[in-house]
């Protein structure tokens, strides 16, 4: 891993892997819950996205700024305690700031703490890394899964309601089936399987998906 | 007296198959895909699953109602209701191993996988924000968590059919459990009419 040699640490490459090579959801294949839950339309998939986002990277710097003061011991319960209270933060900003999208995913916001894929960062890379690092791993991490979260809202969004970002541009809606708890799962489905093909077809990969944290 | 039961077999019917926390709530998800690849463990997972939901339900709804309304610090309720059930989970995996090893063989593998788990924390949150009383929010609970057992077991069976199918090499694993998962919940949509107020 890229931590092992912390000199030459390319900020780019650390980003990058985040968003293409360990997407959380196509990749990964962790932290799926709100992937289909809020990707009904892509404004609410974007502010999910923005929240991960923001939490990620302020816990990743959080611990990666008193990551010496931490005993290895009672890490995960003061991991645990951090990311809450980011979850807290991010939780009552949105009910402040967006309150029609809060209405409607608030549930989820709250639950962005029980995300492996934010616990993982922390554990695996800001608690080993200085700051600057950590916050570009946090970027990376948290802009795949709002890219995942944005292609997955994209085509429900078109397909299901005929819009993007509630303009109307197909006038007409296609697949109602898409916008349904339904549509979420074989969207997902479809599209993982896409990101694995093109693994197999371009990269020679195996193209096996993760096989399933939390 | 009986408009609570009433009101107690509602919410039961509709945690438990209406709102089903897999399939209209999407919740639980990653616990759902990673161990519904055989039956066995599915059924062993539902029975502490529920187990867990109940009683942390009951626990956050006191420490919820007895302790952060009067103080006014229900702000703070998911930092409390994680602490609460990884403090919990982690001294029932303690006693059981002590208590009943037999059991903790069986179902103990399972604890160390629930103590931050979405499916776990998103019932005390929803008693919270619905305001629930004790017995409501113990059987959002159990409704819950059945309806959980229900969508794991039907689940397991048919991937443990899926495993002997050919499928496309980009859709092996996680895309066709996916797809499959679209095609029960697309069936769970029938409950939606059962209870009509």
């Amino acid at each position: 891993m890229e931590a092992t040699n912390p000199q030459r640490l390319n900020y780019w490459k650390v980003t990058l892997s985040g968003i293409f090579k360990e997407n959380a959801i196509f990749r990964l294949a962790i932290s799926l819950c709100p992937a289909i839950a809020v990707t009904t339309g892509l404004r609410t998939g974007v502010l999910m996205g923005v929240a991960v986002v923001f939490v990620n990277v302020m816990v990743n710097i959080t611990v990666s700024a008193i990551r010496a003061f931490i005993h290895p011991r009672i890490r995960m319960p003061i991991f645990m305690l951090i990311i809450s209270g980011w979850v807290t933060v991010a939780d009552l900003s949105m009910a402040a700031f967006a309150r029609e999208a809060y209405k409607q995913m608030g549930l989820y916001i709250q639950l962005i703490v029980a995300f492996a894929s934010i616990f993982t960062r922390a554990e695996i890379f800001a608690s080993k890394n200085k700051i600057v690092p950590s916050f570009f791993d946090g970027i990376g991490m948290g802009v795949g899964f709002m890219f995942a979260l944005i292609v997955i809202s994209f085509f429900r969004e078109l397909l299901g309601k005929g819009s993007l970002w509630g303009v109307s541009i197909l006038g007409a809606k296609p697949l109602l089936i898409m916008l349904l708890p339904t549509g979420g799962f074989l969207a997902t489905g479809i599209l993982m399987g896409f990101f694995n093909w093109i693994d197999i077809r371009f990269y020679g990969g195996k193209g096996a998906g993760g096989a399933g944290g939390h | 007296m009986e408009k609570e039961l009433t009101k107690l077999f509602e919410i039961f019917i509709a945690s438990s198959l209406i709102n089903n926390f897999v399939f209209t709530r999407f919740l639980g998800l990653c616990i759902f895909f990673g161990v519904t690849k055989k039956v066995e463990t599915a059924v062993g997972m539902s029975i502490t699953f529920t187990a867990v939901m109940m009683i942390s339900a009951a626990l956050s709804w006191v420490i919820f109602n007895y302790i952060m309304v009067p103080l006014d610090l229900t702000f703070l309720k998911i930092v409390i209701f994680i602490g609460v059930i990884a403090a919990f989970v982690q001294s029932s995996d303690t006693i059981m191993r002590k208590v009943s090893p037999g059991l903790y063989y069986k179902l103990g593998v399972y604890l160390a996988l629930i103590s931050t788990n979405c499916i776990i924390l998103a019932v005390p949150l929803l008693n919270a924000s619905e305001r629930y009383t004790f017995l409501e929010g113990i059987t959002l609970g159990l409704g819950s968590g059945l309806g959980f057992a229900l969508a794991l077991v039907i689940m397991a069976s048919i991937r443990e059919k899926i495993e002997l199918a050919d499928v496309p090499a980009p859709f092996k694993g996680l895309p066709i459990a996916f797809v499959t998962t679209g095609l029960i919940a697309l069936a769970f949509t029938g409950f939606a009419g059962i209870i009509t107020s």
